[in-house]
Order: structure tokens, then sequence, then C-alpha cells
């Protein structure tokens, strides 16, 4: 789960992580009456989008698509600056390097207090699957993006690990300030900062905390001027003050459906559907139909627990897409029984009123009985015994759909 | 010969009471697996009936190792209390045997967790952790045979192939190609899909490696991490016997988690292409098609002289 850059600062606020002054607003009036209410002359007003790399993106309005600013962040001089990147930004769609050519429609603003900025450095917290640790990796090369420097030059990143416990070792973060060049007030500040990061980050179940830029401000203190945070979801049941934060105009909305049936979904740009048991063996499936010509529409785990209910359901996501021409069933059963399988598609197939080609592949437990359930069925359906025998029909299939 | 279990392995079922682990604790006692009781806090000395044998319940993973002498524990537990399952399970081995397998087939385990627990066993040479989020492990037998976990064991036989997978039914996909050449297994392992668990690729090619009844392995990855690439090179080095090797997930976007909490591309790293391009440097044979890794092991156990043309 992501978070907004404003609950992020919120989080770092009461973790006592030095941000600016900032208010969150959703209209131009609350954005007008926070550049009074801040008191500084020249404010940042920040789009508010999941995706990264607001800075450099692009905001274009929703009807027309005609471009209506440069940049989703901006320094504003005056109040009527502030009036005029608001309306130029709320209810616009922002299109950055992370958000996808389609971008999102930006409902969220952020007007902050302005810095006097004397360097930009770059810190993220984030799990390190190799090391079985939290990693910490700073970088005196802020405001950028980070993997462009790990590319060019990877010398300017430095690296700490925790232990298993969340704890960096004694004297990691003063290596960390030195490497960076932080002297005095600064080097206090950024190893006050950087302890109070690490622990926000064990107790609240981060899985990554970025903050790009890290300001040193003129007077040396260290300040997080931006905010990137995820958190882990298996962690959820433990935080439950999270529920608030959850933004779901961020997500996909029948990914969040398909979840809610126990199925796992991600929506591509193909033809094809697929509906799959097992998460290794639906990437597979989608893999072998674009090795046979292909293009698969979707990613599609039924999970171990599919039922009848969630295998109709997984039908109905898959045919809302427009594109779909066909359908590909891969399952091999375990636990799961294919004849179960084959029952439900029939079901499935009569409620959601299905149209397009169908193959399906079974094996392992009962995949005769259930190949003889479909087989002895009014319903239009290949059954093969392979994956490549599967993948290689329903390209056809769909082929002679275009034709 | 096997690596980790045999048919002579006593098994625990940490969860036994509960609906997933009777039923799986059922599954593996048909297959032939020898369970010799379970672990559910408060419900100690109770019976639980499985197929020819009623098994004791005990209160505690202590308890029950030093009344069964198991080997082995299964975790069949929700996913917020097993990380405590398997510390409790590292502990009671550890201090009461010194060594012992733990298999933790759980899915949705906190991160954090996690790396509590493998940092914890990582201080403990004799314990070793497979999973969590997988199907388990297998070592086919004669008649039957161990099977730790959730997987249909009739689809596997006693063979010379070794197997290890971070998914599950891609992995029963691999085994069942195996079998469509003639080719049984000698131990099937699944490492499971989470970006922080025990028993890695390495471990499973060293183990095989020193295993002489395995002849060649098959080994499926998929997006994510560097786990692939890492085990590659080692292999490159270390391993002696040919490793037929594919990777799921070639499709599959960038920043998308596709299923497994593991399974997610990102910065530009984890994908496909450079796992597939890591096994060929390391002289490991891909199947583009999980469809065709048998034919692909068969051309290869003929190129390594273990099979006649």
């Amino acid at each position: 789960m992501n978070i907004h850059e404003y609950q992020g600062k919120a989080l770092f606020r009461e973790e006592g992580v030095a941000v600016q002054e900032g208010v969150h607003c959703t209209t131009v009036d609350q954005a007008l009456e926070a550049y009074d209410s801040l008191g500084s002359k020249i404010v940042a007003v920040k789009s508010q989008i999941h995706a990264g790399g607001r800075g450099k993106g692009n905001l274009y309005c929703p009807d027309t698509g005609d471009l209506q600013m440069e940049g989703g962040v901006k320094i504003a001089l005056s109040r009527d600056e502030v009036e005029t990147y608001s309306k130029n930004i709320l209810g616009n769609i922002l299109v950055t390097k992370q958000s996808g050519p389609e971008g999102k429609v930006v409902n969220n603003l952020y007007i902050e207090a302005g810095c006097e900025i004397a360097h930009e450095y770059y810190l993220a917290l984030l799990v390190d699957r190799e090391e079985d640790a939290i990693l910490v990796m700073a970088s005196t090369e802020g405001g950028v993006d980070i993997e462009e420097v790990a590319e060019t030059t990877p010398q300017a990143i430095h690296k700490a690990w925790t232990d298993s416990s969340g704890k960096l070792p004694t004297g990691a973060d003063s290596a960390m300030a030195d490497s960076l060049g932080l002297t005095g007030v600064s080097k206090d500040s950024f190893k006050e900062m950087l302890g109070r990061l690490v622990s926000m980050f064990v107790s609240r179940d981060c899985s990554m905390v970025e903050i790009n830029p890290l300001v040193r401000a003129g007077d040396g203190a260290m300040i997080a001027l931006d905010s990137k945070i995820s958190f882990d979801d298996n962690a959820s049941f433990r935080h439950p003050w999270r529920a608030e934060m959850r933004d779901l105009s961020e997500e996909e909305e029948v990914e969040i459906r398909a979840n809610k049936s126990g199925l796992s979904y991600v929506k591509l740009d193909g033809n094809i559907g697929c509906l799959v048991n097992g998460a290794g063996l639906a990437m597979a499936s989608m893999d072998v139909i674009k090795l046979y010509g292909g293009e698969p529409a979707n990613f599609l785990d039924i999970g171990g627990g599919a039922n009848k209910e969630s295998i109709t359901t997984a039908f109905g996501i898959i045919l809302e897409d427009p594109n779909v021409e066909g359908i590909l069933v891969n399952i091999f059963g375990g636990i799961i029984r294919c004849d179960m399988v084959a029952r439900s598609i029939i079901d499935a197939s009569r409620e959601v009123g299905l149209s397009v080609p169908l193959v399906v592949r079974f094996s392992g437990t009962n995949h005769e009985e259930g190949r003889d359930v479909l087989e002895e069925s009014s319903l239009e359906v290949t059954t093969v015994g392979t994956l490549a025998d599967g993948a290689k029909a329903i390209v056809a299939a769909t082929v002679g759909v275009d034709a | 010969m096997s690596i980790w279990i045999n048919e002579s392995s006593k098994v625990l079922v940490q969860g036994i009471t509960g609906g997933q682990g009777t039923f799986h604790a059922t599954r593996m006692t048909e297959y032939g697996t020898d369970v010799v009781g379970g672990v559910t806090p408060g419900k100690g000395g109770q019976v639980v009936d499985l197929p020819g044998r009623s098994v004791p319940v005990y209160d505690t993973m202590g308890q029950a190792v030093s009344e069964t002498n198991a080997d082995v524990s299964v975790i069949y537990v929700p996913a917020r209390f097993a990380a405590a399952a398997i510390v409790e399970a590292a502990d009671a081995f550890n201090e009461i045997k010194g060594e012992g397998l733990i298999v933790c087939i759980t899915e949705g385990i906190p991160i954090l967790d996690m790396i509590r627990c493998v940092g914890h066993i990582s201080e403990m040479p004799g314990i070793r952790l497979i999973g969590p989020n997988c199907p388990g492990i297998i070592t086919p037998g004669e008649n039957g045979g161990c099977k730790v976990g959730i997987m249909p064991g009739y689809i596997h036989a006693k063979g010379r192939i070794g197997i290890i997978s971070k998914s599950g039914t891609l992995t029963y996909e691999a085994v069942a190609q195996t079998m469509s050449v003639g080719e049984g297994q000698t131990t099937c392992i699944g490492i499971g899909g989470d970006p922080i668990s025990g028993t890695g690729f390495i471990d499973c090619l060293a183990a095989f490696e020193e295993d002489p009844e395995t002849e060649a392995v098959v080994m499926i990855g998929e997006i994510g991490g560097t786990a692939e690439e890492d085990a590659a090179a080692w292999a490159a080095d270390n391993f002696s016997k040919p490793i037929v090797g594919f990777v799921a997930g070639a499709t599959a976007p960038p920043g998308k988690r596709m299923g497994h909490a593991g399974a997610i591309i990102s910065g530009g790293k984890g994908t496909a292409e450079e796992k597939f391009s890591a096994f060929e440097k390391a002289g490991i044979h891909i199947a583009r098609d999980p469809s065709k890794i048998g034919e692909v092991l068969v051309s290869v156990l003929i190129e390594a002289g273990l099979r006649e043309p």
C-alpha cells in the first residue's frame, strides 16, 4: 500500500522527522487559505499522486487532452501564483515517467512553506531481499532519478544494513553522514533523522521510505522535502490506522474487486484473457501465449481456495475488458479439482454470457473428469492436454476473430 | 537417496487441529509420510485421527519434539502467528536435537517478521527453513514416500531429477514434464515466492550436488530479486550436474506485483530476460516454454551420456 506525500509528512511529523510546515488541500480556495496561514512568501504547490517524477511531469485537461501546465510541482512566489498553479493542477491529469501514459487525475494538493536549500541529498530505506535486512541508501546526488545515479555513478550511493531486529550497527549513522560530507549541526541532524526513520520503518511495517530530496537548509538542519512511503500489506492487520490513509482512487478498481474474491488480477494490453491457478503458472501462461504469437490481456491467479463464485467473478472480470477476444483456462489441479473447475466454468459462462472462444487445459487432480464434464456440456470449448497446445489453440482462435 | 527428507523422516504438523492442518496431515499420511504428531497451543492432550493412525497433539513444539523425536515440522498456522511458530520450532529443534527442518506453507507473513525469523535461524547451523508461501518439499519413495506440504503426491515418482521452484503449480508442471519423458524425481522443493525466505536456490543446488542419486536438476525461477542470477553464477563454478531452467514472468509489466509478494520488477531490475541470460551464461539449458522442459531435459541427459538417444 502506498500513501501520498502529505500523509507521509504527517507521519514524519508524528515520528519527529523534520519537515516543513504544510497544508493538505483539495480546492483552490483551501490552497489560498493555506498560503495565507503559512506566512511564508515562497511556497511549493505540489500535486499529490502516488507515482513519482511529479516535478518533471505534465498536466493535461481531462476533457480536451490539452497541455495545461508543465511540471506537477511548482514554486509560487505570490498568492496569485498559488491560485494559477492550483487551478492548473486540481482536476487535471498528471502524466509522469512513473504514472504510465494514461496518468492520474490530481485530487489532492499539498502547499508547503519554502525552504532555503544549501544542498539536495537522497535517502531511502527499503527491504533488501538478498541480505534479509533493511537497507539504508543515501547519496549526495539528491533531487534526481536515483536509478540514473546508480547507473552512472554507483560510487555516489552509500549503503548500510540493519541487523535482523531492525537496528543499524553502532556508528553506521556517523559513517553515512561522513560519506555524505555532513559535519557539525548537519551531521547531528542527519543522525537523529536516520535513527527516527529506521525505528519508524520497523514500528509501522514499511516496505519502503524514500526522501528525494532530503535537503540541508541554510542553517545546516536536515529536512525531508519529499516523502514516498509504502507499507507491507501483509502487516496491515496490526496497523488499523492505515485504513484511513488508503486512497482507493489511486488503485485499480477491478484489482480491488478481484482481491475481495480471493483473486489476484492485473490488467494488460493484449486480447487473450487468462484464468490460471497459481501465480507462477499464471505468469508462465502469459509468457507462452506471447511465445506462440498472442498477447495476454491479463494476469489472473484464482488461488488455492477458488470455488464456483470466485471463478464466476473471474470470468466476469476478464470479460469486462473489451479487448478480450478469447480465454485460455490453465488449471493444474492439486487441492483444486479440475471437475469442480469445469462445472464452475459451465455455470459461469451461462451467467456472464460467454461469447468468445474458450480453450481449457486441465492437468493434475481429476483432469479427465474435468474434460469429460466440459465435453458433455453444450458449451463450445476446446480442450487440450498441454499449456503449449492451449496457447497455440487460443492464438489461432483469436486470429480468426480478427480476420 | 534424496535431500533433507526421506521415507523415515518423522514429521510434526504445527496447526494440526485447524482446517488446513488436519486436511493436509491426512493427505500427507495417505501418501506415506510418517506424521508423528501435531502442535496447537491450548489443545495439548487431544488426539487427531489420520488414516491408519491417531496422533497426539501437544501445546508446544518443545514437548512435541521431546516426545516424538521428530525431524521435520510443517507449519499451517495463520499468517499473523506463523513467524512465532517458525521461531518456536527452530528453538525446539535446536535445543533438543541440534538440527531440524521447518517447512512453512503459510502465505502472507509480514516481511519484517520474516527478517527476524531468518536472522534468528541463521545463528543455528543445524536448522533449515523452507518457505514461507511455498508448496513444501517431497521425496517420492518406492512405496509412497515423504510429502511435507500441499502438493498433489500422486503426480510424482521416484527417480533421478531434482526440482527447485519459487512457484507452486508451476512446480507441479515441472514434475509433470519430467514424468512425461519417463523421468522421476529425487526431491522436489518449492522455496516460495516471498521476498524474504529461508532456503534459496543455492542451498538446494549445493545439496543436490552432494546427493549421488540426483543426476540432473530442473530449476524454475520467476521475476523479482536476483536469486536466479546469483544461483546461476554459483552453479557455473560449483555445480557439476546438468540444469534445465525456466523463468516465469517474461510478459509481466514493470512495477506490478504478479500474485507473489516477491514477483515484481522494480527499478528495471529482476526481469525474466536478465535471468534467462544469466542462466545461459552459466551453461544452464533453458526452456522458454515450460511445456518443453521435458524435451530439453531429455536432450540434456543424452548430451551428458545419462540417457540413451
